[in-house]
């Protein structure tokens, strides 16, 4: 297994991961979700991570805060936010971290909510246990953070039960619980996937509209490439496990630069329509086994220049231009 | 761009004024008092036509009533009123062998090929079932029809012996089609059938569909929330908004220049993969009005942002802006007609 060469830090990183190994065991062997992954997400920047489902994208988002579900395992690597050492943190300290400076929206905001406490409860608990909050204080901002997300009529919200919200109005509270505490860092694991699409631009809009006023930094972690285009700044893409490239969010839909982002762009049916064609183009094959990874690049078997050397090549981050690293050699010398 | 279906076959399919609404649980005391029982509207009032070879393309949100109305083409479920009428034989009053084979003729296709395929079944056996029911084949030509149907959605021969769990999605997905153009249809009504793959196995199974529909000259009812989807594989779309079309016409027309707010505030929403089009204003605002308090006058009023007193107080029909695109709005058309 190669070492995958974190790209070089630009300012001072907020948070930053640092060649992160988290597994799985299944039947078929350890499966590397997370391999080797290394990246960091300045103060108020976004961050996108996408990838194919399989691609280590939600581990490693959960890695962060130590949430991998049993029976995952974070194996190696690190991981510095605002200058602590995540895996070095005593369970209470990482207590106190998460719901306050790190908070997390998941992709069911059904399953996430308590169906039998009430909107109000549920966002004034990390008031007051954050924020050291009476009753009537957290209730109040409760309010507040209702109003605050776009929830109409949000004083007579606070009594309702999740069941009686909509999805879109559920993912407003949760997101309000999120912000209660001013977090530095929103992880959004799939935030809109469960939504209609017009309620999937409300919601994107108001996540874009919070990170301006409040300026906290986000990694959104996403499978659909039109979201990732329309919300991050910078954009890692995940492939097996690994980190494929990394680049500003404009430069990889535009001047990708590693064969699988490339290859993943072009199945898309929006670039049939522009380039006024029948047919779609397909990735051939099905994506890697994480258990049974091929040597060398994982994307080789399915890659339209995939050459010899590719079974040895290390997955290691090569710059390929301003701000922009491929895990793919021959695309960084410019040899694909 | 569509090229297959060029609008001018014979009429396969025609629905006019199909009504569809569930009753809703009523809580005890509702019922003591005899209080009316509240209904969900699920389709209202859907009238519109498909042709042979066509491939139609119906877009909607959630509640739109997109499933319902393909659960209603198959019989699956009874219409309230109105009629659907498939080939000479009248789908809603259908019974017996001519049901049997409508359902026959009429094939579908679901969005999570896992839970449609019966998991104790082979491939094999859940190919030939239907082709021997409907009496397509002997059981002893059984084996050859499978693997026939096998190499037409591009797997191989051996995948007959294998369970759907032993599939991948996408060879799962291929099955399902295969198992629905075993008995040799009509129509395939397709429900959101690439919504659950991931990007690089869409295109792989949105370039199959797209080879069948013509090779078989197949023609199609297909249901997606994936404006992109649509867009590529239907010649014609018709958009859902709680239970009504509130737009249909030519894929093209409809995508280039949509007239109703509802269809452009879709295409605005849905996000491109192009950081160029980043926008932050939502395009719709809003949520779907619940199917139990259906808004009087035009449905999507309580959303539009070009919404006048009009709105509130009349239905607005579905009527044609230009040739076969019709659209039912108060507002929106009529400007652009003024515009030009």
């Amino acid at each position: 297994m190669a070492l995958n060469k974190p790209p070089p830090a630009r300012g001072d990183p907020l948070l930053e991961v640092d060649d992160l190994v988290t597994v799985f065991p299944t039947r078929s062997g350890v499966a590397v979700a997370a391999n080797h992954v290394s990246f960091s997400i300045a103060a108020g920047q976004t961050l996108g991570l996408v990838g194919e489902s399989g691609s280590g994208k939600s581990v490693t988002c959960r890695s962060i805060l130590r949430l991998v579900p049993r029976p995952g395992e974070i194996l190696g690597g690190s991981i510095h936010f605002d200058g602590k050492d995540v895996f070095a943190l005593s369970a209470r300290e990482l207590r106190a971290i998460r719901g306050a400076e790190i908070s997390m929206i998941f992709q069911d905001p059904m399953s996430s909510l308590n169906p039998v406490y009430t909107i109000g409860d549920q966002i004034s608990e990390p008031l007051r246990m954050h924020r050291g909050m009476g009753r009537r204080a957290a209730r109040a901002e409760a309010a507040q953070l209702l109003d605050r997300v776009g929830i109409p009529a949000p004083r007579e919200r606070l009594d309702a039960y999740p069941h009686e919200l909509s999805g879109g109005m559920r993912q407003r509270v949760m997101i309000a619980i999120a912000i209660s505490c001013k977090p530095k860092l929103l992880l959004a694991d799939e935030p809109t996937t469960a939504l209609d699409v017009t309620i999937q631009d409300q919601i994107l809009s108001l996540l874009l509209d919070l990170q301006a006023d409040e300026g906290m930094a986000i990694l959104l972690v996403s499978h659909d490439l039109g979201v990732i285009a329309q919300t991050c700044d910078r954009v890692c893409v995940m492939y097996g496990g690994y980190v494929v490239e990394e680049s500003p969010a404009a430069e990889i839909f535009e001047r990708s630069r590693h064969p699988y982002t490339a290859a993943l762009l072009r199945a898309l049916p929006e670039f049939a329509v522009e380039h006024e064609g029948r047919r779609l183009t397909p990735i051939p094959g099905q994506p890697p086994d994480l258990a049974n990874l091929p040597d060398g690049c994982p994307f080789r078997p399915r890659c339209g220049f995939a050459r010899p050397a590719c079974e040895e090549v290390p997955m290691i981050l090569e710059p390929a231009g301003p701000e922009h690293w491929t895990a793919c050699p021959f695309a960084a010398a410019g040899t694909l | 761009m569509s090229t297959n279906g060029n609008g001018s076959g014979e009429v396969l399919l025609t629905v006019e004024h199909l009504h569809k609404a569930f009753p809703v649980r009523q809580p005890l005391v509702d019922r003591v008092r005899r209080l009316p029982r509240q209904r969900a509207v699920a389709v209202d009032d859907v009238s519109f036509e498909v042709r042979r070879g066509d491939t139609l393309g119906i877009v909607g949100e959630s509640g739109s009533g997109k499933t319902t109305l393909a659960r209603l083409l198959l019989r699956l479920l009874r219409a309230d009123a109105g009629s659907i009428r498939f080939g000479g034989a009248e789908v809603t009053s259908a019974s017996g062998p001519e049901l049997r084979r409508i359902r026959r003729q009429m094939q579908m296709v679901f969005q999570d090929p896992y839970s449609s395929l019966n998991p104790r079944l082979k491939i094999g056996a859940a190919i030939a079932e239907p082709a021997v029911v409907h009496g397509i084949v002997s059981k002893d030509h059984a084996d050859e029809h499978v693997a026939e149907m096998l190499s037409l959605v591009g797997l191989p021969e051996t995948a007959a012996a294998r369970y759907p769990r032993q599939l991948s999605g996408g060879q799962r997905q291929r099955v399902a089609i295969a198992r629905a153009l075993s008995v040799r249809p009509e129509v395939l009504i397709a429900d959101e059938p690439v919504s659950a793959l991931d990007a690089s196995i869409q295109a792989q199974i949105l370039n199959l569909l797209d080879d069948l529909l013509q090779s078989l000259n197949l023609t199609t009812v297909f249901i997606a929330h994936q404006l992109s989807v649509v867009r590529h594989i239907s010649n014609r779309v018709a958009i859902m908004y709680l239970g009504r079309i509130v737009e249909t016409g030519p894929t093209e027309r409809v995508f280039e220049s949509p007239q109703h707010p509802y269809t452009a505030g879709l295409l605005a929403a849905a996000p491109r993969p192009d950081p160029s089009t980043r926008h932050r204003k939502p395009a719709v605002r809003g949520d779907i009005p619940s199917p139990l308090r259906i808004p009087s006058g035009c449905r999507f009023r309580t959303r539009c942002a070009f919404a006048e007193e009009r709105c509130a107080l009349e239905d607005p029909a579905l009527l044609p802006v230009e040739r076969n695109h019709l659209v039912a709005c108060h507002v929106l058309p009529f400007r652009t007609e003024a515009s030009t």
